[in-house]
């Protein structure tokens, strides 16, 4: 047994990529995969897909007829990328004061509102779920396999009868988003607080410690990074259980509804349902941005974190 | 043992373990007294139930017969007043502490001040040298220092007992030697009396007053060699003509207590520990 794998199993911290240098890097890469997209998106697009016609509301009719003719790349299935990005600049309906754009931002802060705090109750509630199994073999054994078949249940079909029970309102979004964002933090919180080395729990029976001081010094503090890895999962199911959560219930102002108006009007504005997802996407991405500066700071000192 | 009452007393202890088809016995019949302040070795094969026998002088394990007292009560009751420092083979440093917040978490769970915690932790920090690292974290730290840490956590609530199990047997032979010296140091400063469990002939040899020798299958106490060898013992010590025969002392009960058919089952450690003389 080396000294490193001694101090209770963990990794020690290899060279990061943090500091000013790493975050440029980190996010030149990115603008590189977004223009990499962008060029290839489009340039399906020229090869197989409409003639260009204008340029965010520029006309634009260069002499150029596509290659090939392939159905899924033409314009009403594949908007061009700055139909799309125009699209947020232009009015969200025919007769609407506001630009897609600020509907979309108003959308997200609704839905992320929802999302964080069914987040937030799935997170409380998976942990407290793990605390009880990791102290009784015998609740493990009987509730575990409910558990696991609640997560086989498809959530749009659970969401209706939630809505029914809970009501039509964001109580029924919260309870669909926590319970998507449990079963992660359950199955990783176990495996963490089981995680510590277990002559550390010889070394706490010593000091004739009750559990609590064993939860709370030992147990809990070794579960942080299997928590955290958890944590990101369900920050981007909350965001789904949030979508999906406001279907049913018809609650306006969400990206759930917007998904469902734009839906309908794709014949006429591809664009704007292309807009939504990609709100919904990077809604998605902040929620686990923060969860994993938090695990940044929270889990200073211990291993190196990665990019996921 | 000049009349002194014992800090540890065990009366006909045996253990039996549950295996698949009945029981196998881990110790048998033990009767053992130390008396404060001693250092007492616990040798044997693998297999002996030495560190068995410590966890149940500990209480980490009860015992399925005989009689444990510590300071003068059950051992139970000894664990609950928090009368013995543990320190295991490998440090079992927690990882989000720094070495200082490692040395402190016993007296934060027995809720010392913190001004006390602070002020115990810096002396028991500068007892094992390691003042200097107090705000490093264990895996910026060497096996060694390591283990100088737990031994420094072990003390810090200044237990009457201290256990240790196999504490310097994953370190190489050279810090072992220097951990050795470390402890006798710590051990004459602080008048701690202390259990250790060892494969390793002369390390047993060097630190203890006494060496209690086991026997496998099922664990039994075969001798007890008194170590009259003088202190401080230092390096010269290790040189010493009488050192070498207590070595030879040790080997040869462990070897009495072996079968021929074990002799394959030794371990590399008894074997490669001796020095050559």
């Amino acid at each position: 047994m080396t000294a490193a794998s001694a101090t209770l199993g963990r990794r020690a911290p290899t060279v990061s990529a943090h500091g000013l240098g790493g975050m440029l890097r980190g996010a030149a890469s990115f603008v590189a995969v977004i223009a990499l997209l962008v060029i290839a998106w489009e340039a399906a697009k020229w090869i197989a897909g409409d003639p260009w016609r204008e340029v965010l509301g520029v006309p634009f009719e260069p002499p150029h007829v596509p290659w090939l003719d392939i159905k899924q790349l033409n314009d009403q299935n594949l908007p061009h990328v700055w139909e799309i990005v125009g699209a947020y600049f232009r009015p969200a309906t025919r007769n609407s004061d506001f630009t897609l754009g600020a509907v979309l931002i108003d959308a997200a802060i609704f839905t992320g509102r929802s999302a964080v705090l069914g987040f937030a109750a799935g997170a409380i509630f998976g942990l407290i779920l793990a605390i009880v199994f990791v102290h009784s073999a015998l609740l493990e054994r009987a509730l575990v396999p409910y558990v696991i078949a609640s997560q086989t249940v498809p959530i749009v079909a659970l969401a209706p009868m939630i809505v029914l029970w809970v009501g039509r309102d964001w109580g029924s979004v919260v309870l669909v988003s926590a319970y998507l964002t449990f079963f992660p933090v359950t199955i990783a919180a176990v495996r963490g607080l089981a995680s510590p080395d277990p002559r550390a729990l010889e070394l706490m029976r010593s000091y004739a410690t009750g559990w609590w001081h064993v939860l709370w010094k030992v147990r809990f503090p070794a579960a942080l990074p299997y928590l955290f890895t958890a944590f990101k999962i369900s920050a981007t199911a909350s965001v789904v259980g949030a979508i999906v959560g406001e279907e049913p219930t018809g609650i306006r102002g969400g990206l759930g509804r917007a998904i469902l108006q734009f839906n309908e009007q794709y014949i006429s504005g591809p664009e704007k349902l292309w807009a939504t997802v990609f709100a919904c996407a990077v809604l998605g991405i902040t929620l686990f941005l923060i969860v994993r500066v938090a695990e940044t700071l929270v889990l200073r000192g211990r291993s190196a974190p990665s990019d996921l | 043992m000049t009349g002194s009452p014992p800090i540890v007393r065990l009366g006909s202890v045996g253990k039996q373990f549950a295996v698949a088809g009945g029981s196998t016995v881990a110790l048998e019949g033990i009767e053992l007294a130390i008396a404060a302040g001693e250092f007492v070795s616990l040798i044997g094969p693998s297999g002996c139930g030495k560190s068995t026998l410590l966890r149940i002088i500990g209480d980490l394990i009860r015992p399925s017969s005989g009689t444990v007292e510590v300071n003068g009560k059950p051992a139970v009751r000894a664990r609950r007043d928090r009368d013995y420092g543990m320190v295991f083979q490998a440090p079992v440093l927690f990882d989000w502490r720094t070495i200082e917040q490692n040395v402190q978490l016993p007296l934060e769970i027995m809720n010392t001040t913190r001004g006390d915690r602070a002020r115990r932790a810096a002396e028991m920090l500068d007892l094992v040298e390691l003042a200097d690292f107090r705000r490093h974290y264990p895996w910026q730290l060497s096996g060694g220092m390591q283990q100088r840490a737990a031994i420094a956590r072990a003390l810090a609530f200044e237990p009457k007992l201290l256990l240790m199990d196999e504490p310097f047997g994953a370190l190489d032979e050279m810090t072992r030697e220097r951990m050795n010296d470390e402890l006798l140091r710590i051990w004459e400063r602080t008048g701690t009396t202390i259990v250790f469990v060892t494969h390793s002939i002369p390390e047993a040899v060097f630190l203890s007053s006494r060496v209690v020798v086991m026997s496998r299958r099922p664990g039994r106490i075969t001798h007890v060699i008194d170590v009259d060898l003088p202190r401080p013992r230092t390096d010269p010590t290790r040189e010493s003509e009488r050192y070498f025969e207590l070595v030879t002392a040790v080997r040869e009960a462990l070897r009495s207590e072996r079968g021929a058919e074990d002799l394959g089952a030794l371990d590399a450690a008894e074997i490669t520990g001796e020095p050559l003389a």
